[in-house]
């Protein structure tokens, strides 16, 4: 198998275009997915104060180095979430990436700041550790992105692809709605946005192992059972049968689809009343896993 | 072949040569969940793999980020 563009041996197969890279002009096409990604969807301009969430693993890593090769300036973010030795490995590999590099990473150590780890919060939520980590990634990087323009996350296409196949076959209209490559900053939360939308899985590790990045190759022990990697898992097999399924799933909701399911309507915030960030409810979701997990044990159950 | 798995980390002996495709075939592995490397380089599921390599079975999928 060639390279497309030069004719010598293919590195890395892109079946969904036809295609097939050296590492070379590999890196090139994802750059230039991403540069269009950005284009299209009106992301960032080069005068934005930009925020990454970087969590050590390939996806922030990969984006971090293709917004930096595209001329962009990109500080980063690292969440301490205290997962043991995972998230000390990941925490060396970010540092390690940004030092390197020349690149501004500032850390929010979520035990030490705010006095719970995700393990902790997970053993005193009826909810899973996925979904207390997500909630509070949510809410530390927006309130990271305080001073900056926008935040820019690395979710890659598998990542939508697998929410969107979720949120379908439950049908959470509310969720469907908020699904989008941009969105936009409402009072207290900054514009988010996710030029990876392009970039299937695969290959965003494929561009990190051949730009050099070390990454976080190991997964996050508290993962087992998550449920948007079985969807991912189930993807993959169907792309196996039909590539570019993934793709056309996601682009045809974005196109066609989402607009059904009102994009773009403002959710009704107030003010938490325990922190004052945005929130739908009285106190918002990160403060109540908080109260309860750093609570004495004789006042959670109450 | 030494074949090197992930997630948990193991190794595996599996008989060479063979295609990456009828490698990753015999272990019921998905080829857009993995990549296939050796030493530096990233293998497409046509390349030839020998008996004496150490392959690297590297799994994409992760939590995001």
């Amino acid at each position: 198998m060639n390279c497309r563009v030069c004719k010598q041996r293919a590195a890395v197969e892109v079946r969904r275009h036809h295609a097939a890279f050296c590492p070379d002009h590999f890196i090139e096409h994802v750059q230039r997915q991403v540069a269009r990604t950005i284009h299209d969807y009106r992301m960032f301009g080069s005068e934005d104060r930009l925020l990454l969430g970087v969590s050590g693993g390939k996806d922030s890593l990969a984006l971090w180095d293709i917004l930096t090769e595209l001329g962009y300036e990109v500080d980063g973010a690292y969440l301490h979430l205290g997962i043991g030795g995972y998230s000390a490995d990941s925490l060396a590999l970010a540092e390690g990436f940004a030092a390197n590099r020349n690149l501004r990473l500032s850390i929010i150590d979520l035990p030490v700041d705010y006095g719970f780890s995700i393990p902790e919060a997970a053993a005193t939520q009826g909810r899973s550790a996925c979904s207390v980590c997500g909630l509070s990634k949510r809410y530390l990087l927006n309130e990271a992105a305080t001073g900056y323009d926008v935040l820019v996350m690395g979710h890659n296409l598998d990542d939508e692809a697998a929410t969107l196949l979720g949120n379908v076959l439950k049908w959470n209209t509310e969720y469907l709605g908020r699904q989008a490559p941009v969105l936009p900053a409402v009072e207290g939360l900054a514009r988010k946005v996710k030029p990876l939308i392009r970039v299937a899985e695969r290959e965003t590790a494929a561009y990190a192992v051949l730009r050099g990045i070390e990454y976080e190759v190991e997964e996050c022990p508290l993962v087992a059972g998550n449920k948007v990697n079985r969807l991912k898992e189930r993807l993959n097999v169907l792309e196996e049968q039909s590539s570019g399924i993934k793709q056309q799933f996601l682009f045809g909701f974005l196109d066609r689809g989402a607009q059904h399911f009102g994009v773009g309507e403002k959710p009704e915030l107030g003010s938490c009343r325990s922190c004052g960030r945005p929130t739908t409810g009285d106190v918002c979701a990160f403060c109540r896993v908080r109260a309860r997990a750093t609570a004495p044990p004789e006042e959670r159950d109450s | 072949m030494k074949v090197i798995l992930r997630n948990p980390k193991r190794e595996m002996v599996v008989e060479g040569p063979t295609s990456v495709r009828e490698l990753l075939e015999h272990l019921r592995i998905v080829p857009e969940s993995v990549l296939v490397i050796r030493g530096n380089e990233l293998l497409t599921r046509s390349e030839r793999v020998d008996a004496d390599d150490t392959i690297e079975l590297r799994p994409v999928i992760s939590g995001g980020g």
